[in-house]
């Protein structure tokens, strides 16, 4: 598929003298555009109330995005790392931009399905290319700190949540949102949710360009003051050789990885899913609960805390001890971590938000470590592309950890009227989950030398294949 | 190719593209620590 000149990756190449921290400031730009899609329960109600709809509704947007953002990751992954990230980052911002403005004219004319379309397909395809647009890029840049690198972009897509949230709740105040009684909310709801996606549209086009207009590949053979490769070469399961992504697929360690991942995501995903009226119920004594709708809602916000900070702090972290140790702390403290909160959790709130919080914190960083653990796996040729087809297991785990909590409650009992035990089930699954995802990174060897690239080919595209321009 | 030799990318562009992204991201992170802060207000 042929790109403008423009937007090509020989275009980008980065002059002798180019400071490499401009490229975290052009990742963030696209990720905190992105992780917008963590905030979609700010406008959930009054999207229900627009469409006389259920919750259920109305939450399959957001499941049809992130299903989406695995498939395009997937699907367009070699053409991203072809062509460079400007051209994906400007992809990108076209579908998400696009996608707000369809998702618009589907809610001021009621129509559910535009909004489906619109925001839940075009822009879940601009969320798959923009999620892994500057992962190969900062991996390149940092070939020193990969996990700092890819930690502080994908840490964008939490921090991204952290903005919209606030943010679309002050637009739509202004657009004149009455959520005083349901008959308000109902009659107010389309202007201000359908003005809220035309500026979250706009206003996140212009600042994605921005992230496409200033980043920069590195020229060919480049490399960082005093970074030694072999000193990379040194470390076990690190290679320096090139794995194609069509080979990677064909490989055990890219499955592995996707169960990882799979694993990691659902886990998280049970609590993340069910944070605020979990807390209720988990201290719960008959039909009230000893922790407010307020408090409930804060720990919602620390969770949001600890999912972003998680990103950047153990991605950060696995530059130190190594990918394959960082997976086993995700996986084996956090299934001990799991199976306290299952068994001690409603001893004390303090307890219950100090599991929950460590729990989300290895969520996030489970997202951020993974391309830097590809990166050492299958080299740095297409490492864009493998990272888009680990993603599916995100999409998957978008289905799976939701259906099994609800699954779980709904034959516990009845929502308000949940307590700690009737969350025991769901939690040990998740338990049993993670326990398969230990096992699975543990299984975790150097990949055959029969999946990599010829060596010449391999140092003569380790910046991928010129893109095709028009 | 290394990074020693001297930067040529304005240090000025630097601030601003970090500014960029640094001030909504501490207005996300201070209006989430003021929400979080309930949790620990009652």
């Amino acid at each position: 598929m042929a790109v403008p000149s423009f937007l090509a990756r020989e275009r980008i190449v980065a002059k002798p003298g180019f400071n490499r921290w401009l490229i975290p400031p052009a990742a963030l730009a696209v990720h905190l555009c992105i992780g917008q899609a963590y905030a979609t329960s700010v406008y959930k109600d009054a999207l229900v109330a627009r469409f006389d709809s259920s919750l259920t509704a109305i939450g399959i947007i957001f499941s049809i995005a992130i299903v989406m953002l695995g498939l395009s990751a997937a699907l367009f992954g070699t053409w991203v790392d072809r062509n460079g990230p400007r051209a994906a980052m400007f992809v990108s911002a076209c579908f998400w931009s696009v996608g707000f403005l369809v998702g618009s004219a589907g809610i001021a004319t009621d129509q559910l399905w535009l909004l489906y379309l619109g925001y839940g397909v075009i822009g879940g395809i601009g969320l798959g290319i923009g999620y892994i647009s500057p992962v190969s890029t900062l991996i390149k840049w940092f070939p020193d700190r990969p996990g700092l690198a890819t930690g502080m972009a994908i840490m964008g897509f939490g921090g991204g949540a952290l903005i919209a949230s606030p943010l679309s709740g002050q637009l739509m105040s202004w657009y004149g949102l009455d959520s005083t009684s349901k008959e308000t909310l109902a009659a107010t709801s389309s202007h201000a949710v359908s003005m809220l996606f035309v500026t979250l549209g706009l206003v996140y086009l212009v600042f994605m360009l921005f992230g496409a207009f200033i980043v920069r590949v590195p020229a060919e053979g480049w490399k960082p003051a005093g970074f030694d490769p072999a000193s990379v070469k040194a470390k076990a399961l690190v290679t320096t050789n090139s794995v194609s992504a069509g080979n990677a697929i064909k490989t055990p360690q890219f499955w592995l990885l996707w169960i990882v991942l799979f694993c990691n995501v659902t886990a998280g995903i049970g609590i993340l899913e069910q944070a605020k009226l979990m807390i209720q119920d988990f201290f719960r004594d008959g039909s009230a609960s000893e922790v407010t709708l307020a408090a409930a809602l804060g720990f919602v916000g620390l969770l949001s805390l600890f999912n972003m900070g998680g990103r950047f702090i153990w991605s950060t972290t696995s530059d130190f001890i190594g990918r394959k140790r960082i997976y086993m702390v995700y996986l084996g403290a956090g299934l001990a971590l799991y199976v306290l909160l299952a068994t001690v959790g409603s001893s004390a709130v303090w307890v219950f938000v100090l599991l929950a919080a460590i729990i989300i914190s290895f969520y996030g960083g489970g997202f951020a470590t993974m391309p830097a653990y590809l990166r050492d796996l299958f080299g740095t040729y297409q490492v864009g592309a493998i990272h888009g087809r680990v993603l599916t297991a995100w999409s998957a785990a978008g289905v799976a950890g939701p259906l099994i909590v609800n699954r779980v409650l709904d034959t516990q009992g009845t929502p308000g009227e949940l307590t700690a035990g009737d969350y025991r089930p769901a939690l040990f699954i998740m338990v049993g989950l993670l326990a398969v995802g230990f096992v699975a990174n543990l299984l975790v060897k150097p990949v055959s030398s029969r999946f990599h690239e010829p060596k010449a080919d391999a140092i003569f595209t380790e910046t991928p294949e010129a893109s095709v321009t028009r | 190719m290394t990074e020693t030799q001297q930067s040529t990318t304005p240090v000025g562009l630097i601030a601003v593209a970090w500014a960029l992204v640094g001030v909504p991201l501490a207005y996300g992170l201070y209006k989430t620590i003021s929400t979080a802060s309930q949790l620990f207000g009652s």
